[in-house]
């Protein structure tokens, strides 16, 4: 089991979970973040005053899988959101230990899928 | 020269002032949040520019003694425009009250095409196209239907407060803008979902109180007409906003609160042209038929014909303003103001046919002309923003402003 996270722009939403479905990989967590990596913020000005390198929103996705899903979820997320732009985004992969579902009380591989 | 009256006139065109922001937060209400500032920027910017375009010419070309198709120059600048009031328009208030009064509708005129543009046009094209469009298209109109020596004016067709001059014209104008640009990146044909419905009711409630201003103002007195104008207009929207409530339950299950808020303004643009000349009870069927009209416009015409009018100007202005002038010549009464005309229903089918050559004339010249400059304008300036700048969103890509924090 691994639970993989994916930091994205925001606009590629539609198109990663457009992507995810299609290679059956359904259940997704998503939230909104705040950060930069080698891509500096867009400079805002307030009554004039210049404020540089602001954090830019992107979207955070949880997407824990079955060992089997991690190539083709990867697959996907880079199909949905790679514009080839600085900014596109990172996956990161982790060992997952434990799995519960908390309506049933399964674990592991029958409770992620 | 009444006191009265005057104080009336110049209280209203302050309600038609805050007509340009309620309708910015009506607007902005309904983009995407990285899009807002772009919204309430442009709304803002037009009461700026318009204020000023109206005060050295646009005045002048619209009222001032003209041809049929345009005033002069002789108020220019306000040029002999001053304290004493100038009795072909408003005989008891001082001619500069009449002046600012119109000032502020020939400012929302242009606002209301922002709707169908939104989220996508560059703002150095929008100031251009503007100012452009008050000169070439609202100043020409107004003066066809409410100047002296107007032709459509002449042919007495009945627009009391601005359903061609404002509503017609801006929606179809719109309606053009929407097929030049094209599709917002992204956008699926389905729904575009607001980002802050409170903000867009809020607006609505402003437009609906405004519209006191606009419709009663537009008496251009402190009497009966303006007591009968502000009835029918508050009948109207009453009425538009219930039925359109209606349409949503009947439709999808639920009524919404979206749906009240632009039912109501729905049927504030339909009103618009025969609030001087109806009485409350065709003010409810007006609002009714509104409502259902404009509803299906945005919901399954739209859909069908495809074209992206982000926020719906021509499906509630341009199509509510069309309904609302041909209703005009169903119902209004010169009972109700003897100044007007009789309709369809009171003995002068006539009239019926004089509101559609109105509808015609000022949809096909709003069409032509703005088709011109927004062509125009996109050959040499380019009207849409760069791809990447409209994925980031007009208020970083175009203003470097957020309107909204993540973090504190």
């Amino acid at each position: 089991m691994k639970l993989i996270i994916a930091i994205i722009q925001p606009y590629r939403l539609e198109e990663v979970k457009q992507a995810l479905y299609a290679a059956e990989v359904n259940l997704i967590t998503v939230s909104e973040v705040v950060g930069h990596g080698r891509q500096k913020g867009v400079t805002e000005v307030y009554r004039g005053v210049k404020e540089s390198g602001n954090l830019l929103r992107k979207i955070r996705l949880e997407i824990a899988v079955n060992d089997s899903f991690v190539q083709p979820a990867i697959n996907a997320l880079t199909k949905g959101a790679r514009t080839g732009e600085l900014g596109d985004g990172k996956i990161f992969v982790l060992p997952l230990e434990r799995c519960v579902r908390i309506r049933t009380g399964e674990e592991g591989h029958d409770a992620i899928g | 020269m009444n006191a009265g009256d005057t104080a009336f006139v110049l209280i209203c065109a302050g309600l038609v002032m805050l007509m340009t922001p309620g309708l910015a937060f009506f607007y902005g209400g309904m983009v995407r949040r990285k899009n807002i500032l772009g919204i309430l920027m442009q709304c803002f910017t037009v009461l700026c520019l318009l204020s000023l375009q109206w005060v050295l010419f646009g005045y002048s070309l619209a009222f001032s003694p003209g041809n049929w198709f345009i005033g002069g120059l002789a108020w220019v600048g306000l040029n002999g425009v001053g304290g004493a009031p100038y009795p072909d328009y408003a005989a008891t208030i001082p001619h500069q009250a009449f002046m600012i009064f119109q000032g502020m509708f020939a400012v929302i005129t242009p606002a209301l095409i922002i709707g169908a543009f939104a989220e996508r046009m560059k703002f150095s094209a929008f100031l251009i196209f503007t100012l452009l469009w008050a000169t070439l298209v609202y100043d020409p109109v107004c003066h066809w239907v409410w100047g002296v020596g107007g032709w459509l004016h002449n042919m007495h067709v009945l627009d009391f407060a601005g359903g061609t001059v404002v509503h017609i014209i801006s929606g179809v104008s719109a309606l053009v803008t929407a097929l030049v640009i094209g599709r917002r990146k992204g956008y699926n044909g389905l729904a575009s979902p607001p980002h802050n419905l409170p903000l867009t009711v809020l607006g609505a409630a402003m437009l609906w109180f405004g519209w006191f201003g606009f419709n009663a103002g537009s008496a251009l007195s402190a009497g009966s007409l303006a007591a009968s104008a502000f009835v029918v207009t508050n009948t109207a929207a009453a009425a538009a906003g219930l039925s359109w409530a209606l349409m949503d339950r009947l439709w999808n299950g639920k009524p919404t609160m979206f749906g009240v808020a632009t039912g109501a303004v729905a049927g504030l643009v339909a009103i618009t042209p025969a609030a001087g000349f109806v009485g409350p009870v065709p003010a409810i069927i007006i609002g009714v038929a509104v409502g259902v009209v404009c509803f299906f416009a945005v919901t399954v015409l739209k859909a069908k014909a495809g074209y992206d009018d982000a926020l719906d100007a021509f499906g509630v202005h341009g199509v509510g303003g069309t309904l609302g002038a041909l209703m005009t010549g169903l119902f209004a009464s010169t009972a109700i103001n003897a100044a007007g005309a009789n309709g369809l229903f009171y003995g002068n089918p006539g009239q019926l046919l004089v509101q559609a050559a109105g509808v015609g004339a000022t949809a096909a010249y709003a069409f032509v002309s703005t088709w011109i400059i927004y062509k125009l304008l996109d050959r040499f300036v380019g009207v849409r923003v760069a791809e990447k700048d409209e994925l980031l969103g007009l208020d970083l890509s175009q203003h470097r402003e957020a309107a909204y924090t993540v973090l504190e």
